[in-house]
């Protein structure tokens, strides 16, 4: 699959992520490179093969539903690119 | 006392219980190493006032009698480990000033036993390289690099700085993580040891998150057995990853012998690559010799699914990067670049935050991700991820640990690769498989390439099965006598 700059912008418009007009071209090239040669799978039969999440079993466990942490309002806002009165400041979201 | 910084982990653990050198000498004679070193660009950060003040501590305990098991040792730390107090960048201009209140489960672990903090080394920019030459802060020089020759040779990544650092004596040890490769690759490119231990054994929590599914915590040192102590104290379960096992941790330094009589090693015949250059078969070759020559038994093995465990994994490891890397988002922390609106303040902050190889890989992520794409390569890939398992299940029936080089050449010159992102993932092809299995790892150093530079060869081994892993490598380690210093290690 090689990829135009149409499907290279619309999956930086998907990550969020701002790409300059004049580096689609080059980009499109490079990850239609990725993928030419990831498409390889292809030739693996997979037929009936269960898709593996994790290399070991994961075990849950219980714990009790206790408060652990906390208290730290301070630390947490320390490293905030804005904030005011103990919160963080963002841009609007609802308009 | 001159040359301190030279000391291995173990001989310089022996002279402090002794109080024959303080740990304060210790540190200081790593420090000034690490000022004369500086041309490696191998640290992001360094923490004197910090590293005196724990030698400090750490001298008021071994006066005591309270040494503790890295009692007084400097270390240097991969900066994808969050330390409480100290800048965590990742080397992204995204964390550029992320100062985290939080320190990882596997540092902590190190500073209860005494350790002391050298700085924090420079990477592939969130850990996604094999070079070390995506680092926003740039790139690492890789000591061995002739002197006089420019480019430099790049020392592998993604834990360039790390090897760097350890190969130039600018400390005895250092941790890294490792998602394809990135502490054994550098490891072969610097002529040190690298261990990756199995997936699960170290905890992942307040490690800076790539490829959750891949990602390890390792050490590096220059010899087996400073790397066995030094993952020793790295080891252990938490609660806090879910992922990490609770097991109890092996004395690996305890137990470290060059025993191999009656061990049967083998030889995955698929990883003679086409155009593997004669040097490599040729210390591979050697290696098998070694280990006959000390009483094991050499099989030849087939792993067939090898040629497709990079595809695999440049599927895998950009779909999981994508999704981790979703949170720098630039409101809570991390670089906030203002925009329009709030969605053109994410583009903003992300596009400017991220470098070239983080974007390409986060859009092959989402590509492979979207809707109606995502059985195609996301789905097919863990398919295909079960199979490479399956092939190592079956192998270590028969073997009880497999011999391979670690990487397809020495070190490359900065620059080399970069124009190709395909031939640059290539590096990775004999590391890579062990990932996806979640196995442990080790790469020794075996021999000099013709131009000089270092090689290493690989043990791999069953899953919680590093002790014999350690064990084929102490014996490589023995027979091989690597004892070759790079033209850029560090006189103090």
């Amino acid at each position: 699959m090689s990829l135009d700059k149409a499907t290279v912008a619309r999956m930086a418009e998907l990550a969020r992520i701002a790409v300059p007009e004049h580096e689609l071209d080059k980009l499109a090239g490079e990850l239609s490179g990725i993928l030419a040669w990831v498409e390889q799978l292809a030739e693996v039969d997979t037929e009936g093969v269960e898709p593996l999440r994790s290399v070991h079993p994961i075990h849950r466990s219980w714990r009790a539903d206790e408060v652990t942490d906390g208290n730290c309002r301070e630390a947490i806002l320390a490293n905030a690119p804005e904030r005011e009165n103990g919160y963080f400041v963002v841009p609007r979201v609802v308009e | 006392m001159s040359g301190l910084n030279r000391l291995g982990l173990i001989e310089a653990r022996e002279l402090l219980r002794r109080r024959a050198i303080s740990a304060v000498e210790l540190t200081q004679s790593c420090l000034a190493a690490m000022e004369r070193g500086r041309r490696l660009n191998a640290f992001i950060t360094e923490t004197p006032e910090k590293a005196l003040a724990m030698a400090q501590a750490a001298d008021a305990r071994l006066a005591r009698g309270e040494g503790r098991l890295l009692e007084g040792l400097p270390i240097a730390v991969k900066d994808l480990f969050c330390t409480a107090g100290v800048r965590t960048t990742a080397a992204s201009r995204m964390l550029a000033n992320f100062v985290p209140f939080y320190e990882s489960t596997v540092t902590a672990k190190l500073w209860a036993e005494g350790a002391v903090l050298l700085g924090k080394t420079n990477l592939d920019e969130f850990a996604m390289g094999s070079s070390n030459t995506t680092s926003a802060f740039g790139p690492v020089i890789n000591p061995w690099t002739p002197p006089g020759a420019s480019p430099g040779l790049v020392p592998g990544g993604s834990s360039g700085g790390s090897a760097a650092a350890v190969a130039a004596f600018l400390c005895p040890a250092a941790t890294g993580t490792d998602t394809g490769g990135s502490i054994r690759q550098p490891a072969s490119f610097c002529g040190i040891v690298g261990i990756k231990p199995t997936y699960g054994r170290c905890s992942r929590w307040g490690i800076v998150a790539f490829a959750s599914s891949l990602d390890q915590a390792g050490a590096f040192a220059r010899s087996v057995a400073d790397a066995a102590l030094l993952l020793q104290a790295m080891s252990g379960f938490d609660p806090k990853d879910s992922t990490s096992a609770d097991l109890p941790v092996p004395d690996w330094p305890a137990s470290l012998a060059p025993r191999v009589r009656g061990l049967k090693i083998g030889i995955p015949k698929e990883y003679r690559v086409p155009g593997m250059p004669a040097e490599i078969e040729a210390l591979w070759a050697r290696g098998a010799e070694w280990l006959r020559a000390q009483g094991a038994e050499i099989v030849e093995v087939s792993l067939p699914l090898t040629r497709y465990a990079l595809p695999t994994y440049y599927i895998v490891a950009p779909a999981e990067a994508s999704s981790n890397l979703a949170r720098y988002d630039g409101m809570r922390y991390g670089l906030r670049v203002a925009g329009r609106d709030l969605v053109d303040t994410y583009k903003r902050s992300r596009g400017e935050g991220f470098g070239a190889e983080v974007r390409r890989r986060i859009l092959i992520g989402t590509y492979v991700l979207s809707a109606g794409y995502y059985d195609a390569y996301y789905l097919k890939a863990q398919k295909v991820r079960r199979k490479i398992v399956d092939d190592f299940r079956r192998v270590f029936e028969i073997c009880d640990a497999l011999l391979t080089p670690t990487a397809p050449s020495a070190a490359f010159r900065i620059g080399e690769k970069s124009e190709d992102p395909v031939s640059m993932y290539l590096n990775d092809v004999f590391t890579v498989p062990v990932n996806l299995a979640g196995l442990p790892g080790i790469s020794v150093p075996a021999g000099l390439s013709r131009e000089g530079l270092p090689l290493g060869l690989q043990v791999i081994g069953r899953p919680w099965d590093e002790a014999t892993i350690f064990q084929v490598a102490r014996a490589l380690e023995e027979a091989a006598a690597f004892t070759a210093v790079p033209p850029g290690a560090v006189e103090v």
